[in-house]
């Protein structure tokens, strides 16, 4: 099973958000980048990019596919990985850390930004479903 | 296969070239003045080439091409033919890619001097015969898609999805309604070619999510219709290889919302001649040439995607069209000013046209209903044999192929990729695998018609096989493959360091460089290198 860490808050889609101050820093989960396998690619927004929640701000390309990754809340980018683009053995190796990937400063107040996110254990579901099928 | 260049197999030696020799560049081979064909002395005045091109026109540089005897040549393409796994050779069940057995009397047909030693240029009236064939292939499509009127100009699949889409945007254009429909809905099992066409011809893509049987969400498309909607674009079968039954209440939804429906004609060989699209309000569609009809496909192609059209889009199709007069002869009418303009050069890939002509005429009738019949025959063959080994993705009958997922063997430390790489050292090319992107760890199985039962057993002995050792030692699989001319290639690297183009190498002292410049350049002979 992979790392879910408690405390962030997390999308359908695999990508996890948490909160710091007032904003929210962005990444996508350990599920994610194991399913991915070896990465090859990353298109991150732009300082100031607009970005809405369940939209796309940006790909990730693995050896296997190109996957869109989905906004998990509405808001402004101001500030980005800048170090994955050269090294995206980081976000293999750490994808809830030093493999974030961007921080959105939210267009509503926090908790209205983050409601109805997934929490870990309903997260921890999902993945469950995705690794043991039944659909 | 040559059994010398295969890595981790003992006793290999003396039964092939050694791996530095089997790897080698055919520009490695080339020693200076070695030649294929001795010309004889013109007989003739040759004035030269200075006397006859100006200087602009003439190379600075001679092309680098390699000299090689005759020979070698031929042996160093068996070579490589023979580190390749064909259709030929090879059972090639690659979901999604319909790699179909190429018949020989298509090759026979394509080979007549009349439409072998033709060309573009000639006047339509010296190639009445060739243009009938180019004119009665766009009937016989018409018939087969159920829709009126065809274009045989796009190269391949995805270019025809280019081409249809640019028709539905022209008919938006004639409306006036093109600047508020700038949507395309598309099912999120599409092939990725679908969204890249979309976004080509300008248009937005909106994924649409399938539902719990496979098919696409009807709840989900109705929410994502409004008045943006240029299109819906859709896979049926699907790429789940399922059938999507509702189409025709899709269809009559989008057109009451002022949008046309495109079909992705990619799998269209599981309806051939049992189900005309059309019928199903389908408005548009492509015909991959190389995979339904037969012509070849990957390496071996080059494509074709004629689209198919409704008689009201019909004055949008790219020019020139094939029209017959009043005197019963054939001519090219590029007069239609609606039309989107040329799409390719001349009138599309000809050397197709008459491969897949003659793929229909010698399957007309009932036979080709038998082409779907038995691929999808083959498909669920394959679907019961393995459903007890492998997770099917979603339950029930499959169409001309079935999507299984190796989730269950990934569990245990062997994915989808070790699955495939393990085939290999069976014998078969593998089936498509990480897509359709919804599925996890997916293995998609096309086996198309042409296969007898004996072959797609011992193909799914190999599965079973396969699905027992993911099992006891996952590690093996890992290892997977061991007797190809390669083992595990880096595909990280390839992808973001990719080596494009072969150089020469600084030549050792007893062998002369080969030409200035990089060897390369012989891909461009004939071009000015300086003007």
């Amino acid at each position: 099973m992979s790392e879910v860490p408690a405390g962030l808050h997390y999308t359908a889609s695999h990508e996890w958000a948490r909160p710091e101050g007032e904003q929210v820093v962005v990444g996508i989960t350990a599920f994610a980048v194991e399913s991915l396998q070896d990465l090859v690619f990353i298109e991150l927004p732009k300082l100031g990019d607009e970005v809405r929640r369940g939209e796309r701000f940006g790909e990730i390309e693995s050896v296997k596919a190109v996957s869109d990754l989905y906004s998990p809340v509405d808001g402004s980018v101001v500030a980005v990985n800048e170090a994955l683009a050269n090294d995206l053995d980081r976000l293999s190796r750490d994808p809830y850390g030093e493999g974030w990937l961007i921080r959105i400063a939210p267009r509503t107040s926090l908790p209205e930004a983050l409601a109805g996110l997934l929490d870990a254990a309903a997260y921890r579901r999902l993945i469950e479903q995705e690794e043991h099928g039944g659909g | 296969m040559s059994a010398g260049v295969r890595p981790g197999q003992a006793g290999g030696a003396g039964q092939g070239p050694p791996p530095e020799l089997a790897s080698r560049t055919i520009f490695e081979e080339s020693r200076p003045g070695r030649m294929a064909v001795s010309l004889p002395e013109p007989g003739v005045p040759s004035p030269g080439a200075e006397a006859l091109l100006p200087a602009w026109a003439r190379r600075a540089v001679p092309p680098a091409l390699p000299e090689v005897g005759e020979l070698q040549l031929v042996r160093h393409y068996t070579r490589l033919s023979q580190k390749n796994l064909g259709i030929d050779t090879t059972f090639y069940p690659l979901g999604s890619c319909t790699m179909k057995y190429n018949p020989r009397l298509n090759e026979q047909i394509a080979a007549l001097p009349g439409l072998a030693d033709i060309h573009p240029y000639q006047d339509p009236d010296q190639v009445q015969g060739a243009l009938e064939l180019f004119y009665e292939l766009e009937q016989l499509l018409a018939q087969l898609t159920g829709l009126e009127a065809v274009s045989l100009q796009p190269a391949a699949g995805a270019h025809g999805e280019l081409t249809g889409l640019m028709c539905i945007r022209a008919w938006h254009v004639s409306r006036g309604e093109a600047a508020r429909r700038t949507r395309v809905l598309i099912p999120d099992s599409a092939h990725g070619t679908n969204p890249a066409s979309v976004t080509l011809c300008g248009m937005e893509a909106v994924p649409v999510r399938t539902a719990d049987n496979g098919r696409v969400h009807l709840a989900d498309l109705e929410r994502k219709l409004d008045e943006r909607v240029a299109a819906f674009m859709i896979t049926n079968p699907s790429t789940l290889g399922l059938f999507e039954s509702e189409l025709p209440a899709m269809a009559e939804r989008l057109h009451a919302a002022g949008a046309l429906v495109y079909l992705d004609g990619a799998n269209l060989n599981a309806m051939l001649g049992v189900i005309r699209p059309g019928d199903l309000g389908v408005d548009v569609m492509h015909v991959n040439l190389h995979k339904t009809l037969s012509t070849p496909h990957g390496g071996g192609g080059p494509g074709s995607g004629p689209i198919a059209v409704r008689s009201f889009l019909e004055p949008f199709l790219p020019v020139p069209r094939i029209v017959r007069g009043e005197d019963g002869r054939l001519r090219l009418e590029t007069d239609r000013p609606q039309s989107i303009g040329r799409v390719k050069a001349f009138l599309g890939h000809a050397g197709m046209v008459w491969r897949a002509y003659a793929y229909l005429r010698a399957h007309s009738g009932r036979d080709l209903a038998g082409v779907a019949k038995h691929a999808v025959l083959n498909a669920n063959y394959i679907r019961v044999r393995l459903r007890d080994h492998y997770e099917v993705a979603y339950p029930g009958m499959c169409m001309h192929e079935v999507v299984l997922s190796a989730r269950r063997q990934k569990r245990l430390g062997a994915s989808a990729l070790d699955i495939a790489k393990g085939l290999l050292d069976r014998g078969f090319h593998p089936p498509t695998i990480y897509f359709p992107l919804i599925v996890p760890e997916a293995l998609m199985i096309e086996p198309t018609e042409t296969e007898t039962r004996e072959t797609l057993d011992r193909f799914c002995d190999a599965m079973i096989e396969l699905a027992e050792l993911a099992a006891r030692d996952p590690e093996q699989l890992r290892q997977a493959p061991r007797t190809l001319p390669v083992r595990r290639l880096d595909e990280v690297r390839a992808a973001r360091q990719p080596v494009l183009r072969w150089r020469a190498e600084p030549a050792p002292a007893d062998r002369p460089p080969l030409a200035e410049g990089d060897a390369c350049a012989a891909a461009s002979a004939g071009v000015p290198a300086t003007r």
